[in-house]
């Protein structure tokens, strides 16, 4: 370990650059045409990734341990129910205990906003958020431009519509960063307590925008981004029914007729009836088993990047294309 | 065989005295002796006080002041969490008495939040007897309901018989307004305040920071200032009809700087208080942006995002609602300065935002925020000092509770005063706190004004380091 070089955590993408963002995706890309599983297994052969989840999550998860996998890493999964909380564990606890038992890089999910980087603050290893509370989802958002770049090519220009319960989503909030950052005009739409109308204020250096109307906004969008909408959200108040919403908001087999043509992405697991029809989910139009495939390959280029094996792979990837090898 | 003792006397001398209480603020000099005010003013009268003194034998020892420095009435607190009994891990009546000297103070009202909470004689009495050994006097408050649950009213003539000088649930606010209105009607013999902190929970609801851009970003719950101001008006609606006395704690909105203009314009009695973060930070303060009017002063704390130190109830707001309640203090709406110190351990910081305990470890630094506002905003210290130290006596009255006048130094007050540096920049050390909590937002962060030695009761209880008395030669 070389103590000059910073960890390299991945907590949000608020601040990644371009260049950032097209360089993972790059390495993504590159990881997608690769087709020489052992030369993969060894990129990060003896390096220990630990999946750290507070908070259920199935496809996130997997998608990470595939990842890890995939390149050669030792994977230990540990799911850290809520109980451990209240057993009186801190977080500086168990990534210090992690960081002990030899783990690399720690992949978190959990259900406060903010809590990778106060692990962050005390680990030796670098953390990836996989998800945490409202505020971000960088590896959905990585993976989502993923998406929209192999549809579109570039989505400088493209207006995306995201659609639902926004100011619960933290997809909603790192694809405003990533989208935004690409280029492309972000349309937010739900009803007003999902999403209040100063919403996008607190953005005010990126193109973002506030509908309540999802005709309007399909009318605009040159791709549709659905959001879950969780059941729980009727008692809390902010939707009368789910039936209201799919009414008024949802995309509907009905309402898409006008709009066959628009690509539908969707982060999952989906509420298949209430933000989006069963025919819309799985039509032509849909996009969601692409982002699911796209999934480990974005993980594996954000774990080479964290063990800072980025480069190591795209030089293999030029070494190979001029010996005639792996990808012929 | 028993000798009279020579009294002892000390002449603080050659600085600027300000005493809001006397409406001065020029050179002047004071002599204190047994633990009283024995003159103040005029540096020249003084002296010719200090001659005669000595000719009659009395030992006089001389702090000289440089003329920058200023004289003033020891500060009073009437908001601090001192945490004993209960959460000694936090603060105890000693440490916390130890820090507030350190910030100046040399009174302090303790908040009812201990564990078992003040709602009883013997609570009380514990906390009385513990302040014997405390650097400065403590003031205890009392709790409106038993438990702070908010169901069944204190024994509040025994509390107030036992040194009971207010009455708050502080942090519970009482729900209930049938509850806040007994309260108010049963307080009325007493002629003590009742202090509420205003949190609507039906709309705050679990929010750990201010609703608006910043907590949209963070994707943090919000606690909008309608929260507060919503249970302020119902108390205010109800202080109309009862007649009763009525504090509101630590005011962090525009519309309850509002909601108090009217209720004084209407001739209620009401007063209020702010606390220095919410005059100076900003809720982009949790993100890790010193915004605000501190901005340049904070270019090197040490501000995380999510930053769990600037996690305070209520919440740290925008740089409009600070304006206002800046705007309030200065058209005396707002009557004072209280700190809300509120100490904390590091595990209550060191997590998660959500997880993380509300407070601010604020009494060692509030002098120096209220100095450096002075500064950027061109308003006399003497209103500073009036905030901090002169009102609050007013306010909660507390001439009732101690043996001398507080917060002024006429002859015959209480020999409690704070020489202070308002030139003096220094950058604030978390780690050189005397409070057991070491939870600031401003760690690293420059102020400009410095308190340089503090005396409660004629004794010196604090110095700081770096201070020259000039020992007459």
């Amino acid at each position: 370990m070389t103590a000059a070089t910073a960890i390299r955590h991945l907590l949000d993408v608020d601040e990644w650059s371009l260049n950032d963002i097209q360089h993972l995706l790059e390495i993504a890309e590159t990881l997608r045409g690769w087709s020489d599983p052992a030369a993969l297994r060894s990129l990060l052969r003896g390096a220990v990734v630990v999946t750290l989840f507070y908070e259920n999550s199935t496809r996130t998860r997997v998608s990470f341990e595939l990842a890890a996998k995939t390149l050669g890493a030792d994977v230990v999964n540990i799911s850290a129910s809520a109980s451990s909380v209240t057993k009186g564990e801190t977080i500086r606890d168990t990534v210090n205990t992690l960081d002990a038992l030899g783990a690399n890089i720690i992949v978190m999910r959990h259900e406060h906003s903010g809590a990778p980087n106060t692990a962050a603050r005390w680990s030796k290893s670098s953390i990836i958020n996989a998800g945490d509370g409202w505020r971000a989802h960088p590896s959905q958002a990585l993976l989502d431009l993923l998406t929209l770049q192999s549809i579109f090519g570039s989505v400088a220009g493209k207006k995306i519509v995201i659609a639902g319960d926004i100011v619960h989503s933290r997809v909603a909030r790192s694809n405003i960063y990533t989208l935004t950052t690409a280029g492309a005009e972000v349309i937010l739409c739900g009803p007003p307590t999902m999403l209040p109308k100063t919403f996008a204020a607190a953005y005010p250096d990126r193109k973002v925008s506030v509908t309540f109307s999802i005709e309007e906004a399909l009318a605009r969008a040159d791709a549709v981004m659905a959001l879950r909408i969780q059941k729980e959200r009727m008692t809390g108040g902010a939707l009368p029914s789910l039936r209201e919403y799919r009414q008024y908001f949802g995309l509907t087999a009905d309402r898409m007729q006008a709009y066959a043509h628009l690509p539908i992405l969707h982060p999952g697991p989906m509420n298949e009836g209430v933000e989006l029809d069963p025919e819309v989910a799985h039509g032509a139009q849909s996009y969601v088993e692409h982002q699911v495939a796209n999934g480990p390959f974005v993980r594996m280029a954000i774990l080479l990047w964290a063990a800072r094996k980025d480069d190591a792979l795209l030089n293999m990837v030029r070494l190979a294309n001029t010996t005639g090898g792996a990808e012929a | 065989m028993t000798e009279i003792q020579t009294p002892h006397i000390l002449w603080v001398r050659g600085g600027r005295m300000i005493d809001p209480s006397q409406d001065y603020d020029m050179p002047g000099d004071i002599l204190l002796e047994d633990g009283a005010v024995l003159a103040s003013g005029n540096p020249a009268d003084i002296a010719a006080q200090a001659q005669a003194k000595k000719s009659a034998g009395a030992q006089i020892e001389e702090i000289i002041l440089s003329a920058d420095l200023c004289v003033a009435p020891g500060l009073i607190d009437a908001h601090t969490h001192l945490r004993e009994p209960g959460f000694e891990i936090k603060e105890t009546i000693y440490s916390g008495a130890k820090a507030a000297a350190r910030g100046g103070y040399t009174t302090v009202c303790s908040m009812p939040n201990t564990s078992p909470v003040t709602d009883s004689r013997s609570v009380v009495a514990q906390i009385i007897a513990a302040a014997h050994n405390a650097a400065i006097r403590v003031l205890p408050i009392g709790a409106i309901t038993r438990g702070q649950e908010g169901l069944q009213l204190t024994e509040m003539y025994e509390l107030a018989e036992a040194g009971g000088i207010a009455f708050s649930d502080d942090g519970k606010p009482v729900r209930s307004g049938a509850m806040m209105s007994m309260a108010l009607n049963y307080a009325l013999p007493l002629y003590l305040p009742i202090i509420n902190h205003c949190e609507d929970p039906d709309i705050v609801g679990g929010g750990v920071m201010n609703s608006g851009p910043a907590a949209i970003r963070l994707g943090l719950k919000g606690w909008p200032s309608s929260g507060e101001v919503i249970m302020l008006q119902r108390d205010l609606e109800l202080v109309r009809g009862i007649g009763a006395r009525y504090h509101a704690a630590h005011l962090s909105a525009a519309g309850s700087v509002e909601a108090v203009r009217r209720a004084k314009d209407a001739g209620l009695r009401v007063t209020a208080e702010v606390t220095p973060h919410h005059l100076l930070l900003t809720d982009e303060w949790v993100e890790g942006h010193a915004g605000g009017i501190l901005a340049e002063y904070a270019q090197h704390a040490r501000m995380p995002q999510f930053n769990t130190n600037a996690k305070v109830n209520p919440p740290l707001r925008s740089a409009k609602d600070a304006e206002a309640v800046l705007q309030g203090l200065l058209d005396g709406v707002i009557d004072i300065v209280a700190t809300d110190h509120a100490p904390h351990g590091v595990t209550d910081k060191y997590c998660s935002f959500d997880e993380a305990a509300f407070g601010i470890s604020g009494i060692e630094t509030s002098l120096s925020m209220l100095l450096t506002l002075a500064r950027l905003r061109n308003i006399p210290l003497k209103t500073m000092i009036a905030a901090a130290s002169t009102k609050p006596a007013e306010v909660f009255q507390l001439a009732r509770h101690t043996r001398l006048p507080i917060g002024t130094l006429r002859a015959g007050a209480a020999a409690d005063v704070v020489i202070f540096n308002p030139n003096e920049r220094y950058t604030v050390r978390a780690e050189e706190f005397l409070s057991l909590g070491k939870n600031t937002p401003l760690d690293g962060a420059e102020l400009a004004g410095k308190v340089k030695m503090t005396i409660y009761g004629g004794a010196i209880v604090w110095e700081d380091a770096h201070f020259n008395r000039r020992p007459q030669a």
